[in-house]
């Protein structure tokens, strides 16, 4: 029987559905996708008390997201779940684009070195979702504060001033929640969005794909195939993309307005595939589905109590990867904002520095994957004329080869305009400036980010921090004996202080110890001050 | 209106004109259209500077009817 078959989490009665009154919580988080189970554990790492709905009792059925970035990976290793994700997954870096009946090039991406995590690996969702509920488990068996509830359906939200009042659809009936924070990240279907009367804004275009996940039985290369225009599906895309366990998912275009029920067929499905694939090679279709995409997103992501992440929030194009990895960033803005409110160490206000930040994250997807559709599906005859033009050329002609647009890799999102970060006035290298996640660069004994916590922290490189810093963790390495490490922090300069936040970006960066500038950042970074220092 | 270079810069014009012609001398509309749409972007690519190339965008819309 596969994983999304078995109940993983059953739903089993509250104490909660007999009190007289809604029982409160500090933070109840609707949907247990990837996004929900990451934003509960995080929470509950924190000793954050967390309640996590589900409408099902189960991981998503077939592999849904397959790619997630090496950011991704990293906030899992925060998350303390890195290895076994990693080890559960399949890298690769080999593909080859096709144009109509031609294969027009091969590309290797060669990985930068220096990093523990590779730049992206493939792995079915509900194989990731079952290994995020493990990890929940391992908390809780801990005696974490997280209770996950399964064949728990949100279907009311009453936002108050002090709090938020849920309403939860169970097998025995509904009962109520109060919840002194909510985060909302139930999918694209968002009912808790639908609550709040929330519309999407922006540039909605709809198409449909269907996407298949087949087990080959003989040897296939591991290597991403993507199609423009192909034979078998005129005027389309198609994608060939390896998952573990000899499962290859393939995603085909089939644009707007098609019969769902007609497309799926697998008399009409398996003679696409064999075309695809090569009519001598032997195949089994384990799942299949069709779905529709939108780019778009709310237009703000915190509403009072109730904060939006992933695709409750913004929706994009599948080509990217940008839909589970960019709620996986979203959920590590927000969770160390929501800790530092609940211990009231930050004014809530603290919690808009999540939408100032993801807001301009989502805006960077939506564009991105924006112009991966128009590249694949032109809507004018100029655009089709010039996406021709560009993979006719590709064929021969190197340069031609950055413009083929089948998806852009998923990077973490620089947080350039953020209210939280001081003014950067050194020459120290760009990639490590404020706003950026911590770059990670090997050290004596593993990684930097291994180093690295997930509360503010200093850290020291080649400068001596005499005392202890109020509120900060002193993380000091030497310099010059790291190359790595060194080019990526310190470029020309002798030494550098770097002003850390929970979520590993870079908040402030110095070249000199000055005890006021850092307690003047840190207090800018931790939401105690929005003046410019 | 700075970087691009609008005075003359060909030498023998009438000679890369005629080139230009015979380029697409025989060919359908369609086939001119796509052979159009491959110089622009490898003189593009020749070109690099984005400044540069919006200005050329700019100018050759400007002179649009």
């Amino acid at each position: 029987m596969r994983v999304s078959e078995t109940p993983l989490y059953p739903y089993e009665r509250s104490p909660d559905q007999d009190a007289s009154t809604p029982a409160r919580h500090p933070v109840v988080v609707v949907g247990a996708g990837p996004v929900g189970l990451a934003a509960a554990i995080d929470l509950a790492r924190r000793d954050i008390s967390v309640v996590l709905l589900d409408d099902n009792d189960r991981v998503s059925h077939g592999s849904r997201a397959i790619c997630f970035a090496k950011r991704a990976l990293e906030i899992f290793d925060r998350l303390g779940c890195g290895d076994g994700i990693v080890d559960h997954s399949v890298t690769w870096s080999r593909g080859k684009v096709f144009f109509r009946d031609r294969r027009i090039y091969e590309f290797d991406l060669l990985a930068e070195e220096g990093h523990r995590r590779p730049a992206f690996i493939n792995l079915q969702q509900y194989r990731l979702e079952e290994l995020l509920v493990r990890r929940l488990r391992d908390l809780r068996s801990e005696g974490r504060p997280v209770e996950l509830r399964g064949g728990s359906r949100v279907t009311k939200v009453e936002p108050g001033a002090g709090s938020v009042l849920l309403t939860v659809e169970t097998p025995d009936g509904p009962y109520r929640l109060e919840a002194e924070w909510v985060v909302a990240c139930d999918g694209a279907g968002s009912t808790v969005r639908r609550e709040l009367g929330l519309d999407f804004a922006g540039r909605v275009f709809e198409d449909n794909f269907l996407i298949a996940d087949v087990t080959m039985k003989a040897d296939f290369p591991t290597e991403r195939w993507f199609w423009f225009d192909p034979p078998f599906n005129r005027g389309q895309s198609a994608l060939l993309h390896r998952q573990p366990e000899g499962v290859w998912r393939i995603d085909l275009q089939l644009g707007p307005g098609i019969d769902r029920e007609e497309e799926q067929r697998p008399e009409k499905v398996v003679p696409r595939l064999r075309q695809m694939l090569g009519e001598d090679v032997e195949f089994e279709l384990e799942w299949i589905s069709v779905y529709t995409f939108q780019c778009a997103r709310i237009e703000r992501f915190r509403h009072g109590r109730v904060l939006f992440a992933g695709d409750a929030a913004h929706q994009v194009s599948p080509f990217g990867a940008r839909g589970a990895n960019s709620g996986l960033q979203d959920v590590d803005n927000l969770v160390w904002k929501l800790e530092r409110v609940l211990r009231g160490r930050s004014p809530d206000s603290l919690l808009d520095s999540y939408d100032a930040e993801r807001v301009p994250a989502a805006d960077e997807n939506i564009l991105n994957s924006t112009r991966s559709t128009d590249f694949i599906t032109p809507k004018s005859d100029a655009s089709r004329l010039f996406r021709d033009a560009v993979l006719d050329l590709a064929e021969t002609q190197p340069m031609a080869r950055p413009l083929v647009n089948s998806g852009r890799l998923s990077l973490p999102h620089v947080y350039v305009d953020s209210p939280l970060h001081s003014a950067d006035r050194s020459d120290l290298p760009a990639r490590t400036r404020p706003g950026s996640p911590a770059v990670d660069a090997p050290i004596d004994d593993g990684w930097l980010l291994g180093r690295l916590g997930d509360r503010f922290q200093l850290l020291a490189l080649g400068i001596d921090v005499p005392g202890e810093e109020p509120g900060l963790e002193v993380i000091s390495l030497p310099a010059g004996q790291h190359p790595l490490l060194d080019e990526r922090y310190l470029g020309e300069a002798p030494g550098a202080l770097y002003l850390l936040r929970p979520d590993q970006h870079v908040a402030a960066r110095f070249t000199g110890y000055d005890p006021e500038r850092i307690a003047a950042a840190f207090r800018r970074a931790s939401g105690q001050e929005t003046a410019d220092s | 209106m700075t970087r691009l270079r609008t005075e003359p810069n060909i030498s023998d014009g009438d000679g890369f004109y005629q080139e230009l012609l015979e380029l697409h001398q025989g060919r359908s509309k369609e086939e001119s259209d796509a052979l159009n749409a491959r110089l622009i972007l490898l003189l593009a690519n020749h070109i690099g500077d984005r400044e540069v190339l919006r200005e050329a965008m700019q100018a050759a819309a400007r002179t649009a009817r």
